[in-house]
């Protein structure tokens, strides 16, 4: 098959999926099947393309489509329609601001449009080995969240009784959501790139807010105003580039050969990229994301919404280095990175742990794209991949815990491993693959911080390593809970669909392989993206001896919790109780005090909110890096004009 | 060379935890006498090690000695990295690795006062983590390479360019070693507030397991002190050892002469004395470079 074809059929079958999704009011086994075989049909068609790109040794033939008459006529209906869904809506619920960002993003680019301004006549689409990937983490991440949801949000509506099931509308979205990804993957044309940019910040907008109650609909208004408010300074990237410069491809913008000043529409790309990806001072949107279902929140999170921005800083990076722009958007990333590790410490629901932490490892991932460099690249792309896949698990798996447990705060996990063994082993693979030694995201930081030594920046060197130490911290304790061994407890019923599993199993061993698999990705995956972006390759970042020694740690790890069990060691062991300076009252959790009573005994986390606590650190934070933005903006952007 | 790699990974197992253990009696030895004790033989250490293998070991549950077991083992591996001439940074990864295995351990019991044992380990690896790193870092600016082989074989010694990192390095190893000041997560002596903390609810062979991986871990910090002195010259090797004794001798004095601090004076101090001195060191080094 032509990969063109694939390519549209990839683009727009997840559209006609959603609307037969949609028509399907009732969750039943025949929407699971539809959406099992049409997310599996997606799956298969993205990695066929991405398997086709990455062999082909030669990506300049995936440029395609310079005539493009009636789809663009279809783009422009569908801007005019999203602005007057968001106009529609934000009347409704009375917030006027998001009509003013709306048109400020949209009337501009249509006025473009239609008065014949844009530049015309080249190559629409672009199937790079970077989009490759890219298709890879949202056909294969993605496809299996959406699996997730179609289980996940019948068990959803068994314990929110009080909430509207209209789960065929949020699924719809899900898929509506993917097919807007793969264009924005796909498309070279920044109006395009724009259109699906739209899509997904209202498609965001729109899971958010699914619950319809007052802080769902406070929360997703967040994300619309500050996505729109990226949009808008990606509208006027898109129009300096074609009004101003003549030109209207992303690669010619990042072309590194190019003879065109392009550092104004790199900076406002790149701030729209901040307020897509969620660094400070747009945290807040992901933050309140969390009230949506589990699915939404692990397809934000992980596969698609904040790996846009990043997407995009990874693309504008050649032309980042040596640059302000370049030094800002680094500076930004990093200060992100450590403060969200900080704030990450200070809460105790799940979500909002994997909130902080998604924040901090896209700060890092920003910071990397930021410097400019190859090896910076390298670690930025290892870091999208790694995240991906670990935290999509995590979401996954703290979705089913608040299903079988009713909560999902962490405290609420002590002894996690007796109660719900399988979850609590998946979540541990999780959680190890997010911050130990020889799992994947570590890899990624270790080249990171090589790449910020070798570029000479000091600051995000002390940045990376005080917020590896919180990094540490905050996984570690949440770890310890779950490894928690309570006497005399039961195991509880794992009410886990089996749709559910389908999708965490595929992750989990993917975490397990990716630990083997990275010099191999490294060598075809990442070194052509640097050949194409920077043209030239680099030696390996993590090389020979260390990855020998890396494979030696990852089969230690797995090789003696299987060897101690044929061992038996600790079996002939005497049991006791733990120690509680007093007697114990039959378990762990009782002891009895000096009137003879008998008392109850439980040891909470630590959090330490008053000490850097959101009420004391977030605020000034987001002040700080507003100022940061600030001075990125009118220095280059107000210097330039 | 990878032979010679072998044989120095060998030297490493089969010494350290003599060499460790030593130090630890040497340890005890000189509080004494600080405390005008006479304090137990050099040996004594040994002798507790060896009674604590041959008592009836009682645990609270199966999985704490699948943990001290891999923390035991992966401490060994993270010596021997280093001693074969590894990768500065992955040593310290393991490292990190293998303590977060001796949290979980008592994490697992449920107990109160291991589970505030280890909470404070935690609070204390998240301080001294950055320092680290600071001193992989700072070797890679001095010498241009994380290979412990490469090091050990410049012109000029490391603490020449990075006493910053040094200084820092000393800092922090007193929270490493856990001695007071910082020795937060356990105490060396029992009826204390903590009772001994991380290992309250450890005994036996497993017990004896969490002190031989503590002996290899000295004998991997004190090679990092002589990381700074050690040059090609053969002659350096005996600079290096003395400021291992040195550094360890004022370890033991620090921990005699202060009480115990509070977490967050432990957190400010620490962080600061790392941003001040291996911080202000390596903006010095990146402008010289």
């Amino acid at each position: 098959m032509a990969i063109p074809n694939v390519v549209n059929f990839l683009i727009l079958f997840p559209f006609v999926l959603a609307a037969l999704i949609f028509i399907q009011k009732e969750a039943t086994p025949l929407r699971s099947i539809v959406i099992i075989l049409g997310g599996f049909t997606i799956m298969i068609a993205a990695v066929y393309v991405a398997v086709n790109v990455l062999m082909s040794g030669d990506t300049s033939q995936y440029m395609y489509l310079t005539e493009t008459h009636i789809p663009d006529k279809f783009v422009i209906a569908g801007e005019i329609f999203l602005m007057c869904l968001v106009c529609f809506l934000s009347i409704k619920y009375k917030k006027i601001y998001a009509i003013l960002l709306s048109l400020v993003g949209t009337i501009p680019v249509l006025w473009m449009d239609l008065s014949g301004r844009v530049v015309e006549g080249n190559t629409h689409f672009r199937i790079d080995t970077f989009a490759a990937v890219m298709y890879l983490i949202v056909g294969i991440v993605g496809i299996l969240i959406c699996i997730y949801a179609s289980g996940y949000m019948k068990d959803y509506h068994h314990h929110h009784t009080d909430v509207q099931d209209r789960s065929n509308y949020f699924l719809a979205l899900m898929f509506v959501f993917l097919g807007a990804m793969f264009g924005l993957i796909s498309s070279d044309n920044l109006g395009w790139i724009y259109f699906f940019w739209e899509i997904t910040s209202v498609c965001s907008f729109l899971m958010i807010g699914y619950t319809r109650t007052q802080e769902a609909v406070d929360n997703s208004f967040r994300a619309l105003w500050m996505n729109l408010l990226g949009g808008c300074g990606f509208a006027a990237g898109l129009m300096y580039c074609n009004i101003a410069l003549g030109i209207s491809n992303l690669s010619q913008v990042t072309d590194v050969n190019g003879t065109i000043t392009v550092i104004v529409p790199v900076t406002l790309f790149a701030f729209a990229a901040l307020t897509k990806s969620a660094q400070f001072p747009f945290s807040r949107w992901l933050l309140g994301a969390m009230v949506a279902p589990t699915p939404s929140s692990a397809l934000l999170h992980s596969a698609t919404m904040v790996k846009i921005g990043v997407y995009m800083l990874i693309r504008l990076s050649p032309v980042m280095e040596g640059t302000l722009t370049g030094v800002m958007i680094t500076v930004i990333g990093g200060f992100t990175f450590f403060v969200a590790s900080l704030l990450a410490i200070t809460v105790s629901d799940g979500k909002k742990v994997l909130a902080y932490s998604t924040i901090s490892n896209l700060g890092l991932i920003t910071a990397c794209a930021g410097t400019g460099t190859t090896e910076g690249v390298w670690a930025a792309v290892m870091l999208v991949l790694f995240h991906a896949v670990s935290k999509s698990l995590l979401f996954q798996t703290v979705g089913d815990i608040e299903n079988c447990m009713h909560s999902r705060d962490i405290e609420d996990m002590h002894g996690l491993i007796i109660k719900l063994p399988r979850l609590a082993f998946i979540m541990i693979i999780g959680i190890c693959g997010m911050f130990m030694a020889p799992f994947g995201m570590l890899v990624s930081k270790w080249a990171a911080l090589k790449s910020f030594v070798d570029s000479g920046s000091v600051w995000l060197v002390l940045f990376l390593v005080f917020g590896s130490g919180s990094t540490l911290f905050y996984w570690a304790k949440w770890l310890g809970k779950i490894c928690t061994v309570i006497h005399q407890s039961f195991e509880l019923e794992d009410i886990t669909p089996r749709s559910e599993m389908v999708s965490m199993l595929p992750l989990t061993t993917m975490i397990i392989v990716m630990c083997f698999a990275f010099p191999w990705m490294s060598a075809h995956m990442i070194q052509p993206i640097l050949d194409e972006a920077f043209h030239t390759n680099i030696p390996d970042v993590i090389g020979g001896s260390d990855v020998i020694i890396m494979m030696i740690m990852v089969a230690m790890i797995f090789a003696i919790p299987i060897g101690s069990r044929f061992l038996s060691i600790g079996k002939n062991s005497k049991m006791t109780m733990s120690y509680v300076a007093g007697v114990n009252a039959g378990d762990d959790r009782h002891y009895i005090d000096s009137f003879g009573k008998e008392r109850a005994l439980y040891m909470s986390n630590w959090y330490m909110e008053d000490f850097f606590g959101e009420k004391k650190l977030l605020w000034p934070c987001i002040w700080i890096s507003t100022v940061l933005v600030l001075v990125m903006l009118i220095v280059v952007v107000g210097g330039a004009i | 060379m990878t032979a010679w790699m072998i044989v120095k990974a060998l030297i490493y197992i089969l010494l350290a935890p003599l060499i460790g253990g030593m130090l630890s009696g040497l340890d005890r030895v000189v509080s004494a006498r600080m405390q005008g004790r006479q304090g137990p033989p050099v040996f004594q250490p040994f002798y507790d090690v060896n009674k604590l293998l041959h008592k009836q070991t009682t645990v609270v549950n199966s999985i704490q000695v699948l943990f001290v077991t891999v923390y035991l083992i992966f401490t060994i591996f993270t010596g021997t990295l280093f001693f074969a001439g590894g990768d500065m940074l992955l040593v310290f990864f393991a490292l990190s690795m293998s303590e977060v295995m001796l949290v979980l351990a008592a994490f697992s019991t449920n107990g109160p006062y291991s589970i505030m044992g280890a909470q404070r380990e935690l609070l204390q690896m998240m301080c001294y983590e950055p320092m680290t790193l600071l001193v992989a870092i700072g070797f890679y600016y001095a010498n241009g390479s994380f290979m412990v082989d490469d090091l050990i074989r410049t012109q000029v010694p490391a603490i020449v360019q990075i006493p910053g990192f040094f200084i820092g390095f000393v800092f922090i190893l007193i929270i490493k070693l856990r001695k007071s000041p910082f020795d937060l997560s356990t105490s060396h002596h029992m009826h204390q507030e903590m009772v001994k903390g991380l290992t309250t609810d450890l005994s036996g062979s497993n017990l004896a397991l969490v002190e031989i991986a503590e002996w290899y871990d000295v004998v991997l910090m004190l090679g990092i002190v002589g990381m700074f002195f050690i040059t090609a010259n053969p002659i350096s090797r005996i600079w290096a050892i003395i400021s291992c004794a040195v550094v360890f001798f004022l370890c033991t004095l620090i921990d005699n002469l202060f009480p115990r601090v509070k977490y967050k004076t432990m957190l400010i101090v620490t962080w600061s004395v790392i941003l001040v001195f291996a911080g202000t060191n390596l903006l010095i080094l990146n402008v010289l470079k």
